[in-house]
């Protein structure tokens, strides 16, 4: 201790209480602490990178028949053999991958627009609130797998109307969700403030509502996105989803249905794409929802 | 009580209007003029229109609708187009599979999910809880038929230990119906098993860090007392929720489950009916689907109060 004036005492040097967590920056750093973002975001990117380029990967005409070289197991000539019709079902399996993606893609942008505008409009206007959540309960109390196989039962099947089918199925789901976000939204104070400071409804609801239900709506939408990719599957494979012509993982594991004692590979090659497909999405879905929520990752 | 559990059930008369008001449309918009089939190719226009007049079908969408609902007050779902059978009585032949189906995954599910929910919890954060959470995105993740096929190449062609596929009714004997119900009962199961696990994890999890467990610890409880005692009781009103959501779930599985193990239940009917669009049974098949489903949300909730006596009504 140096000249230190009577009566006056030096603070001891305060002691490292919070050690700096070192927190990596940048997306490197997101996804080494999440790595479930990572590995589910790397396996879907291959399944789209797979859907994209799927003329340039050594496939064939997906529809192509040879009816000379039916059923025939895996080998150097055909990766995952032929089916019942002389098919490749590698490239039918390769092209697949661009039908569960369409559907699974579009059925989580669809309903999710939809289901955000009847959410915020069921949580901001109170008569339309009773009518539009008691449809949406009917609509819930049947189950979607059954809703989607209902609808399909109307339409001849296309991929549109698979995507229709699904969409209808899932914005239920949405609605309320958005709607629950709406309604503890309203009562935060600072949108007591907007409405003080004289802010219109549809103001208060473009700027202050819809930016804070949207973290919750991404997560959402890729359970979505899974659940619809899975759906399309099992309409195709009861033959009432996507027309035979086009080849669908579902299309492929219902043509092998009939033999799959026998050649149980024509079933196998379209359900591992498939689960990996699902199990990418659902894996970026969990890995999203806790990097956004840090409290549910203890959770859920 | 009592006025709660009124209220309750009459809760369920909207809901139950809505899916029917859905179910009906749904015949209303179908393609194809049902007066014209009856008719038959050698009728004129005005036979046909004739017909439609007998049959009422000229009448306004909302005086149909209500005929409709009263016929179904009283117990007739109309006739197949196809079989020309009441909807009721082909409904009825295939009920015992698919209930069967049902109650046999529901109970496989559940006793297995909310053990290792409970395992899970407690050694959250170990390679234990890793393992099981794994498990339950693969059982997300992997479509019902997959596993279908999978269980039945291993366990049937494989090792055959089990029946490939079929079904023996209960009146055949206790174990020739059990041994046909446990491949489509694990596959049908595994998803409901992966969400009931995750929750119950979540629920037990939030518990867990309650004083009371804490009180009780210190109190000298064993572990297992209050895992199973202390919080389990206390997370079982999310755990049950979930139980009664996902039948949702059993009820879209079974349909592809019996598919792939041809099991003649409901769920096989049903992808029959969708394959004849066979209107009049679709409309009966989704009704009773969703009445059942309703009803079963229905009990969850009413059982709350039995499993968490502070919540009164």
């Amino acid at each position: 201790m140096t000249s230190v004036p009577p009566g006056i005492a030096v603070a001891p040097e305060l002691p490292e209480l919070l050690p700096a967590v070192n927190l990596g920056r940048g997306a490197v750093g997101f996804l080494r602490r999440h790595p479930a973002v990572a590995v589910g975001g790397t396996l879907l990117l291959f399944m789209l990178l797979i859907a994209v380029f799927a003329p340039y990967l050594g496939t064939v005409d997906p529809t192509a028949l040879a009816p000379a070289r039916r059923t025939r197991p895996p080998s150097a000539e055909h990766w995952f053999g032929t089916d019942m019709l002389g098919r490749d079902l590698y490239s039918r399996v390769i092209y697949g991958a661009r039908v569960s993606l369409l559907v699974g893609f579009s059925v989580a942008a669809f309903s999710s627009v939809i289901g955000l505008a009847i959410g915020l409009v069921a949580g901001f206007v109170r008569w339309a609130d009773a009518v539009l959540m008691r449809v949406m309960d009917g609509l819930m109390s049947i189950p979607p797998i059954l809703l989607a196989v209902a609808l399909m039962a109307l339409t001849r099947g296309s991929v549109g109307n698979v995507i229709l089918a699904i969409t209808i199925a899932e914005i239920p789901r949405v609605s309320r969700l958005v709607r629950s976000v709406v309604l503890s939204l309203r009562e935060q104070p600072y949108v007591d403030a907007a409405v003080a400071a004289g802010t219109r409804t549809p103001m208060i609801m473009l700027r202050h509502i819809l930016p804070n239900t949207l973290a919750p709506m991404t997560v959402q939408a890729t359970y979505i996105c899974a659940s619809a990719m899975i759906i399309e599957a099992i309409l195709s494979f009861i033959g009432a989803g996507t027309p035979p012509i086009t080849p669908s993982w579902g299309n492929i594991m219902a043509e092998g249905r009939a033999l799959w004692q026998v050649k149980p590979f024509i079933v196998f090659f379209p359900a591992v794409f498939l689960s990996i497909t699902v199990l990418s999405v659902n894996l970026l879905g969990d890995g999203w929802r806790d990097a956004l929520d840090p409290r549910m990752a203890k959770g859920l | 009580m009592l006025a709660y559990v009124v209220r309750r059930v009459i809760a369920t008369v909207p809901v139950m209007a809505v899916v029917a008001f859905f179910v009906f449309s749904l015949l209303y918009i179908a393609p194809g003029d049902p007066a014209a089939v009856i008719a038959g190719d050698q009728a004129t226009p005005a036979d046909v229109e004739r017909i439609r007049q007998s049959l009422g079908l000229d009448r306004p969408f909302l005086v149909r609708f209500g005929e409709w609902v009263w016929q179904i007050l009283h117990g007739d779902l109309g006739t197949s187009i196809f079989t020309n059978l009441p909807v009721t009585t082909m409904m009825a032949q295939r009920f015992e599979p698919t209930l069967s189906l049902m109650l046999v995954t529901l109970v496989f599910a559940v006793a297995v999910a909310v053990p290792i929910g409970v395992l899970a919890a407690w050694k959250a954060g170990t390679w234990i809880d890793r393992v099981i959470m794994a498990f339950a995105i693969f059982g997300f993740s992997v479509p019902v038929f997959v596993i279908a096929y999978l269980l039945a190449f291993v366990f049937a062609l494989e090792l055959e230990w089990l029946p490939v596929q079929g079904y023996t009714p209960l009146a055949g004997g206790i174990w020739p119906w059990f041994q046909n119900l446990i491949l489509p009962a694990v596959a049908l199961g595994c998803v409901y098993m992966a969400l009931t696990a995750r929750i119950t994890r979540a629920a037990m999890l939030e518990v867990l860090q309650q004083d009371y467990i804490r009180t009780a610890r210190a109190k000298g409880i064993g572990q297992r007392g209050i895992l199973f005692v202390h919080a389990l009781k206390n997370a079982s009103v999310p755990i049950v929720t979930v139980i009664g959501i996902g039948v949702a779930l059993l009820i879209g599985g079974a349909v592809v489950t019996e598919s792939v193990f041809a099991i003649p239940g409901l769920g096989r009917l049903t992808v029959d009916a969708i394959l004849r669009r066979d209107y009049p049974l679709i409309q009966g098949l989704v009704l009773l689907f969703s009445f059942v489903y309703v009803l079963v949300n229905l009990l969850v909730d009413l059982s709350y109060t039995l499993l968490d006596p502070r919540i009164r009504y």
